[in-house]
């Protein structure tokens, strides 16, 4: 396991490539369908939203407030990212991500923007919603609530040690893209 | 009905939170198959304890819990609009305990009341049967697996797919290759042979109801059941798209008579994450047994 902390170099991204396996610790803010939408058409983040040199979760988690009226998180594994192929390289460029963490893999103008701004897709286990939700220590706040709804809003997430694997890296490289190759090879034989 | 309105929600409960039995020790056996190192054991790892922390925290398997679907087998009698009004406050109470997720959203005004009651949630299929007690089976299926089903009509000539079982093989295979690892595998399918387009899906749906480990009483489907798994973990998809030896954990296929213009072969992809679970009631609400 690869340690990368918040906020993250450009070097730091560099060294990464596909099949590694890191450990984050640091900060994500989530953000899935809704506010990628929302951000290609223009709208801006709300402040207390950094994401320069940071990590953008394409996760819509439960969270519950506790007894003392603090949020916690008893559920965070990842949702499918494909769906944010449209919208995803502007983000990286707008905002200067450094990582997507998603599942499932992107396409190619995901790739393309990662190399370009030097930015990887780190891949989650999805479905392991409590071993990545006993990773998050605190939520110490969310945004766009009341606009996006629970699943769809901007929480903010303080991890340690949350795994994931390097799928595509700021090289160009994709595993989803190899394995689908070697895939579709492999089922050509058996028809 | 108070009996009922518990034992619904420890129904939901169960559901999200436990995994079969039958599905574990598919899950097992595929973490002992993978090769030691590779990032795909270390994803079904990941995934064991997964299973067990959710068990043992009493928290959703997945953040995703999914579209509600119950299926209900009852008595003559049995009073259907109760029990459907009864479900609806038991998936609004497993939502404000966090059990599901607040997962229901009108789709024109993107509106998320956070209760999962509304139109088409949650969805109950009833069907009257000859015997005396109600069984109630519930799925919980997530959007990630929901969006990598797929529905083909044969003859599909891209594909070389006829009318016939080999064109239906041709059709599956093609829809696990598609999914690859975005319906968060190793999966399970459910497949339905003939039907409409309705019918179709929704009938693949119902096939995720056997369990893992039994066996198609029609012989061509069973063999053809086999050979999916078998083949598809010879593709090296693997869990969660990152190569592997686990692409499947098991492929359950029905059939419905079709009209003679159409010919449908409609898939479910269901996730690891196979949340299922039902019970028998008794006369007064309570569970009588644990059907999985």
């Amino acid at each position: 396991m690869i340690p990368l902390k918040t906020p993250i170099s450009k070097a730091a991204i560099s060294r990464l490539k596909v099949g590694d396996e890191v450990a984050i610790t640091g900060v994500l803010f989530t953000g899935r369908d809704a506010v990628h939408k929302y951000l290609h058409e223009g709208g801006q983040l709300p402040p207390g939203v950094n994401l320069k040199d940071g990590l953008l979760y394409h996760c819509g988690p439960v969270v519950i407030k506790d007894e003392e009226g603090k949020w916690k998180c008893v559920a965070a594994g990842p949702t499918t990212s494909i769906r944010e192929e449209p919208y995803q390289w502007q983000v990286i460029r707008d905002l200067g991500l450094r990582g997507v963490i998603g599942k499932g893999g992107m396409g190619e103008k995901t790739l393309e923007a990662c190399k370009k701004y030097g930015c990887a897709y780190l891949h989650a286990i999805g479905g392991a919603a409590q071993v990545l939700a006993q990773c998050i220590q605190r939520v110490p706040n969310v945004y766009l609530m009341d606009k996006f709804g629970a699943p769809e809003a901007i929480w903010e997430f303080e991890v340690v040690n949350f795994p994931a694997v390097v799928t595509m890296d700021a090289h160009g490289n994709s595993l989803h893209k190899e394995v689908f190759a070697a895939s579709q090879a492999e089922l050509a034989k058996h028809l | 009905m108070n009996l009922l309105s518990d034992s619904l929600l420890e129904l939901v409960r169960r559901t999200s939170t436990e995994i079969p039995e039958d599905v574990h020790q598919a899950i097992l056996s595929s973490l002992e198959r993978e090769k030691k190192g590779t990032i795909a054991e270390s994803a079904m790892k990941i995934i064991d304890q997964n299973i067990a922390l959710a068990r043992n925290k009493s928290q959703p398997i997945c953040q995703d819990t999914g579209s509600i679907i119950f299926y209900v087998d009852c008595p003559i009698g049995f009073d259907q609009a109760a029990f459907e009004q009864t479900a609806q406050d038991a998936v609004k109470l497993a939502t404000r305990k966090g059990y599901l997720r607040q997962n229901s959203v009108d789709p024109i005004t993107g509106k998320n009341d956070g209760t999962n009651v509304g139109p088409g949630s949650p969805m109950v299929h009833f069907h009257q049967h000859d015997s005396p007690e109600a069984r109630v089976r519930l799925v919980l299926k997530g959007g990630g697996c929901e969006n990598v089903g797929a529905q083909y009509s044969l003859p599909n000539e891209n594909l070389q797919a006829n009318r016939d079982l080999d064109g239906c093989r041709k059709a599956i295979l093609d829809a696990v290759l598609q999914a690859q690892g975005k319906g968060c595998g190793p999966g399970i399918l459910g497949v339905c042979i003939g039907g409409d387009r309705a019918t179709g899906y929704e009938f693949s749906k119902q096939q995720l109801l056997r369990k893992l480990d039994d066996r198609n009483p029609a012989p061509e489907l069973d063999r053809l059941e086999q050979d999916i798994v078998e083949t598809a973990n010879k593709l090296g998809i693997g869990p969660m798209g990152f190569g592997g030896k686990t692409t499947l954990l098991g492929a359950k296929i029905g059939v419905l008579n079709r009209l003679p213009a159409s010919y449908f072969v409609s898939i479910s992809y269901m996730c690891w994450a196979f949340r299922r679970q039902g019970m028998t009631l008794a006369k007064d609400g309570s569970v009588q047994q644990w059907l999985y």
